[in-house]
């Protein structure tokens, strides 16, 4: 994604410091879907190139895929194997399970809300603190310093990173930091990871502060990237710091901030390591999500349920495969 | 494109009174971003002081207590020998190589067909793999599982985890270096062709010496992903004593629950690597992050 522009920058520089400007030939455009000419011989060379990939994706991608989604319609065993057709039961036990959607009470619980409290705390967590600590960074000489802190987390595991929080929420104040300091105010120590009523928020601020530095990179060089006579311009005109960020920034960061979102998305849909290390679900099944529950159904003796949660993912990440194929179908008509 | 937006270049002060008066209005920011880079730097922070302190000092009182207590490499060397943290450890490197350089060269052979190659239906194989970026490892569980089980055991050796691993960073290998591969300059490749050169040879002599950037970046990215990874671990690693850190980290903390000294440790020698290559690489590791961002 970044890669190909800064190739294409070099390349065009290459081409500035030739002596006499090229000769333009014309050429007939290569147009999209335009494969099917060449000879046999280059036919068959391009089809082994891809050969191994393709094997390779359609054995342990793609039919693994197609088995997963016939198996959400049975009801199968520790063999995984296509035991008594039930239709569509599997989703029906599901949402009728409280641990996995649960809307009897209010707020309603289980692992797809808890879902819903993922994508809407730690996305919009994720994006505000990126967006000011980019903009925040671009005005001091010591940028890259709290970037790099910032960004460091992003590099280690989220098992890592759940030890470390498991740390600083430890219910004992003499150990875990945010009690010490709840204490050194007067309050009582919580115990974060074993309340039902905190579970969830406690890990999600812990997935914010590996995920932060992700959205501040791309958002700061996105910044970086206005060009200064349009913020020049709005400064001599009186514009103050907030309108300049309301009325231009916000506007001119759209795009790359809808491609953080969907970045942040996907991670939450696929989340799992960071619960399953620092609370494997609990207390009970409270701080369960729906890549969660697709571990434990599986491995519970329900791979049938399991599949069905996995085939939910499935249909999840389609708008997101959708995105993918049109954005790269559009940047190929400016290239 | 040295284009940035800097508030300073505008109206940068001489006297110093004009210095004085820039400090006292920026004085905001800087406090704000001194106080968000503490709260983002004293969790590390604090699971590195713990890494080093001994036992009784761990249990007895907080990290803040660091100039009280003694400091001690112990605990590393109880969790590498006694907890098996040295043994994972060579199992995450023998798990990671081949899972990153598999990908990486099927990948950018692939990637040559679908930039420099014609054959039928080459761009709409080309969107699937694309739309294959996202799909979710879980829906892969099962049958690989099985898969493995059924052909010899391939989840009691190293080699289910290595192609579970290969599958899912292909797609994302393909499209990046497809899309970096097809902005070299096209002369290069004809005039190769011209000369005689065999589609291999221009593969191995011109694109790839070129792609290093792109292979670069998400060599790192694939590599650190496959490092970090605890749940295809999990269930594609089915030997106790292949399992990488990640796991074992997971059983420790059944084993030493409360016992934060040991955890520390552990939790610390699982991160070194990751660190060494962000300090390292740091300009190939953001770019790698950033191209991976459409995977996940």
């Amino acid at each position: 994604m970044t890669t190909a522009p800064v190739a294409r920058r070099a390349l065009s520089l290459l081409s500035l410091s030739a002596q006499a400007p090229p000769i333009q030939v014309p050429q007939p455009k290569r147009r999209f879907g335009r494969s099917r000419e060449g000879s046999l011989k280059e036919r068959l060379q391009g089809i082994a190139f891809a050969l191994p990939a393709i094997a390779v994706l359609c054995l342990f991608v793609i039919y693994p895929a197609y088995y997963t989604v016939r198996l959400a319609f049975y009801k199968s065993d520790f063999l995984f194997s296509f035991t008594n057709w039930v239709g569509l039961d599997n989703f029906k036990d599901l949402f009728e399970d409280k641990a996995f959607f649960d809307v009897s009470e209010f707020p309603p619980s289980g692992a797809v809300f808890n879902n819903v409290r993922w994508v809407i705390i730690y996305i919009s967590l994720c994006l505000i603190l990126g967006l000011a600590l980019a903009v925040l960074t671009i005005r001091v000489r010591y940028e890259s310093f709290i970037k790099s802190i910032i960004f460091i987390p992003m590099a280690i595991s989220a098992t890592a990173v759940a030890v470390i929080w498991l740390l600083v929420y430890s219910p004992n104040a003499d150990i875990g930091t945010v009690n010490a300091v709840i204490n050194a105010f007067g309050g009582n120590p919580v115990s974060w990871l074993g309340k039902e009523s905190t579970v969830n928020y406690a890990i999600i601020v812990a997935y914010v502060w590996a995920s932060t530095g992700f959205a501040m990179v791309v958002l700061s060089a996105a910044l970086k990237g206005i060009p200064t006579e349009i913020l020049e311009a709005a400064r001599v005109d009186g514009a103050g710091e907030w309108s300049i960020f309301r009325r231009i920034m916000l506007p001119m960061l759209s795009l790359p901030i809808s491609v953080v979102t969907v970045w942040l998305f996907i991670n939450v849909i696929k989340v799992f390591d960071i619960i399953y290390v620092m609370t494997a679900g609990g207390p009970g099944t409270s701080s369960r999500v729906i890549a969660y529950t697709m571990f434990t159904e599986t491995f519970s003796g329900n791979p049938g349920r399991g599949a069905a949660v996995a085939v939910i993912m499935l249909v999840l990440t389609v708008p997101v495969m959708i995105l993918n194929i049109r954005r790269f179908k559009s940047e190929r008509v400016m290239t | 494109m040295a284009t940035r937006v800097e508030v300073p270049a505008l109206t940068r002060p001489r006297t110093l009174s004009e210095r004085l008066v820039r400090i006292v209005t920026r004085s905001p920011v800087h406090i704000a971003l001194i106080i968000i880079a503490a709260i983002w730097l004293v969790p590390t922070v604090a699971l590195l002081i713990t890494s080093v302190r001994e036992r009784s000092d761990t249990l007895s009182s907080g990290w803040w207590h660091v100039f009280e207590s003694h400091l001690t490499l112990s605990n590393y060397s109880e969790v590498l020998r006694t907890a098996g943290m040295g043994h994972a450890f060579l199992n995450s490197l023998y798990i990671t190589l081949p899972s990153t350089l598999m990908p990486l060269i099927f990948g950018a052979l692939a990637a040559y067909a679908f930039a420099w190659t014609r054959f039928p239906f080459r761009d709409t194989t080309f969107l699937f793999i694309v739309a294959l970026m996202v799909v979710p490892v879980q829906t892969a569980f099962v049958p690989l599982l099985k898969f493995f089980r059924e052909n010899g055991g391939l989840n009691t050796e190293f080699y289910g985890i290595w192609l579970a691993h290969t599958a899912f960073g292909l797609p994302l290998a393909i499209f990046l270096f497809r899309n970096f591969f097809i902005t070299l300059p096209k002369d290069l490749i004809e005039a190769a062709r011209m000369d005689g050169a065999s589609e291999f040879a221009i593969f191995r002599r011109v694109v790839i010496p070129l792609s290093v950037p792109a292979l670069a970046s998400f060599g790192i990215f694939q590599f650190l992903w496959v490092w970090n990874d605890l749940l295809m671990a999990l269930i594609f690693v089915s030997d106790p004593s292949k399992q990488p850190m990640t796991v074992k980290i997971t059983q420790l903390l059944s084993t030493y629950a409360q016992e934060f000294h040991i955890l520390a440790a552990g939790g610390f020698l699982l991160m070194i690597v990751p660190l060494i290559v962000f300090f390292a690489l740091q300009r190939y590791f953001v770019q790698g992050l950033l191209a991976g961002s459409v995977k996940s």
